[in-house]
């Protein structure tokens, strides 16, 4: 009886290339799957881009809505995102940069950091349209802010907090302990330590989360139709805005699709793709150039 | 004799782990003294509790006594940065900060109060001479002090060390990452420290402790098994353990 073992033998040329069928089919699949995403995606873009892009006009983008005026600008739109985004960022930065700090260099690892984690991470998950009911509930009722751009961007405080803490900390986690041991051994304080070493490296990092942020809250729409609304009027007043109703870009592409008015929807689309790209590359930018920076 | 630190009965614990036994040891001013011993036999946990860098491990508990010129330096009272800034360190893996050449020693000095500009020109000059390494990098103490050699960026951490003008200088095999040459470096340097500064360093290097330390301390298993002169420690061990260690026997 002939041993398995001889297949271990050498006594086989090298030149005897062998056939391997189910290499050769698990590598099409492989490729077939990649090129499949990339496809789809590229679909996606040119459909959304070939039916919006006619429709972006300056008069689309620097207008408001009006039936008198016959425009259906999204000026007011745009500047209630920025609204969105800038109020949104004041409060949930320094919070979520501020818990991000103590979980990593003050707390001590045990119950509470783990309790803490693992809220966060469950906060995550949860689906934005129970953030939009929670919001309209505790922020548009109970606090009376009704249906304000205020009443949004504190849901969405809730909401993008969880990312600006996990991010902040695997960025702080990223600064080498060396830094740490180095700087409280010539006697500084910790807090002193962590503005002037941990901070600025972790800096990229912090950044990236910042950005992620923004991310999330142009691309919001459940979290914000039943707290911010869909409130079309042009700012008259800076600060008073924030306590008016106003729909974001993807709050008035919903409205418009909603209506079955596809040609503003699909132009506020394309807006909306072309300013994820713009952040996307801003942040490979802005990382790179700071992680060169210190070097 | 000038006692800088006395070490009385010193006991520390890493959760369950005993790891430094009765630990007693006086550290002379002006002199080097060299901590010897294999991996894991406590020398750099040893080497820690003089500044309290352990107290940033979780789970560290201390009994005994260290006093700095007298003063219980484990007392409740203590504050911890003005003990750091008398103890410094260095450490194993050069660890310059990712900014300037300049500020790296400027930090120190900085975080103590010292804000004038001439004043810290003054400090950086001769911290960087004090370490031998002025004339390698007075042309371009701007840029960044990663670009250095890593010979260089350990003599940077010593400058960055001396800036605050400290008592004693403790490192943590400051060598051990080092190539023949930088290392030579360093010995040659240590030689210029103790003049200045109360010396105590951790080596894995037997002959490194030959060639540099006044006073050598054998540990073993977290107890210290032997202190004296180093030529004395070297030539003729009064313990078996000793003897064994430094000849080769194991380790």
């Amino acid at each position: 009886m002939k041993s398995s073992i001889d297949k271990l033998s050498n006594d086989i040329s090298l030149m005897k290339k062998k056939h391997r069928p189910k290499d050769s089919a698990q590598k099409f699949a492989i490729y077939a799957c990649a090129i499949l995403t990339v496809v789809i995606l590229f679909y996606l873009l040119i459909y959304i881009m070939v039916r919006g892009l006619p429709n972006v006009t300056w008069e689309f983008l620097s207008t408001e809505p009006s039936a008198l005026n016959k425009t259906v600008g999204i000026l007011p739109s745009i500047i209630n995102t920025l609204y969105m985004i800038g109020i949104t960022l004041l409060i949930a930065t320094p919070i979520g940069v501020g818990a991000a700090i103590f979980l990593n260099e003050y707390a001590k690892r045990g119950k509470i950091v783990k309790v803490i984690e693992f809220t966060t991470e469950t906060l995550a998950g949860i689906p934005s349209v129970l953030y939009g009911l929670f919001g309209a509930l505790f922020f548009g009722v109970t606090l009376q802010l009704g249906y304000s751009i205020l009443a949004g961007a504190l849901t969405l405080v809730l909401m993008i907090l969880p990312i600006i803490v996990r991010t902040t900390q695997e960025a702080l986690k990223t600064v080498p302990n060396e830094y740490r041991e180095g700087a409280l051994g010539i006697g500084t304080t910790k807090w002193h330590m962590i503005r002037t070493i941990i901070l600025p490296g972790a800096l990229p990092g912090i950044i990236t989360a910042v950005i992620l942020a923004i991310g999330r809250i142009v691309g919001e729409s459940a979290a914000l139709l039943f707290t911010s609304g869909i409130g079309t009027n042009m700012p008259t007043n800076f600060f008073g805005h924030a306590m008016e109703s106003g729909a974001t870009l993807t709050v008035q592409l919903y409205t418009y699709a909603a209506k079955g008015q596809n040609e503003p929807a699909f132009g506020i689309a394309a807006v909306l793709v072309i300013i994820v790209l713009i952040i996307n590359l801003l942040t490979n930018y802005l990382s790179k150039r700071f992680s060169n920076k210190n070097k | 004799m000038d006692i800088k630190i006395t070490t009385r009965n010193l006991d520390l614990y890493y959760g369950q782990n005993h790891a430094l036994k009765d630990v007693n040891i006086d550290i002379e001013a002006g002199k080097i003294t060299a901590l010897i011993g294999p991996s894991g036999c406590g020398k750099s946990t040893y080497l820690k509790t003089l500044n309290r860098m352990n107290d940033l491990v979780e789970g560290v508990k201390i009994t005994g006594e260290i006093k700095l010129d007298g003063e219980n330096i484990y007392d409740p009272k203590v504050d911890v940065t003005i003990l750091r800034k008398k103890v410094g360190m260095v450490f194993q893996k050069p660890n310059p900060f990712p900014m300037s050449i300049y500020d790296n020693i400027a930090y120190g000095p900085r975080i103590h109060g010292i804000k004038n500009r001439s004043d810290l020109d003054e400090i950086v000059e001769n911290s960087l001479k004090g370490a031998a390494l002025w004339d390698e990098v007075r042309d371009r103490l701007k840029k960044s002090a990663l670009g250095l050699s890593g010979g260089q960026q350990q003599r940077l951490c010593i400058a960055r060390a001396i800036a605050v003008s400290p008592e004693v200088i403790l490192m943590d095999e400051p060598t051990s990452a080092l190539d023949p040459i930088s290392t030579t470096k360093i010995e040659d340097l240590m030689s210029e420290l103790k003049k200045q500064y109360t010396v105590v360093i951790v080596t894995h290097n037997m002959q490194q402790a030959v060639r540099i330390s006044d006073r050598t301390a054998f540990f073993l298993l977290g107890e210290m098994v032997e202190f004296g002169k180093t030529e004395d420690l070297f030539s003729m061990p009064q313990d078996k353990r000793t003897e064994d260690y430094i000849t080769g026997r194991f380790g």
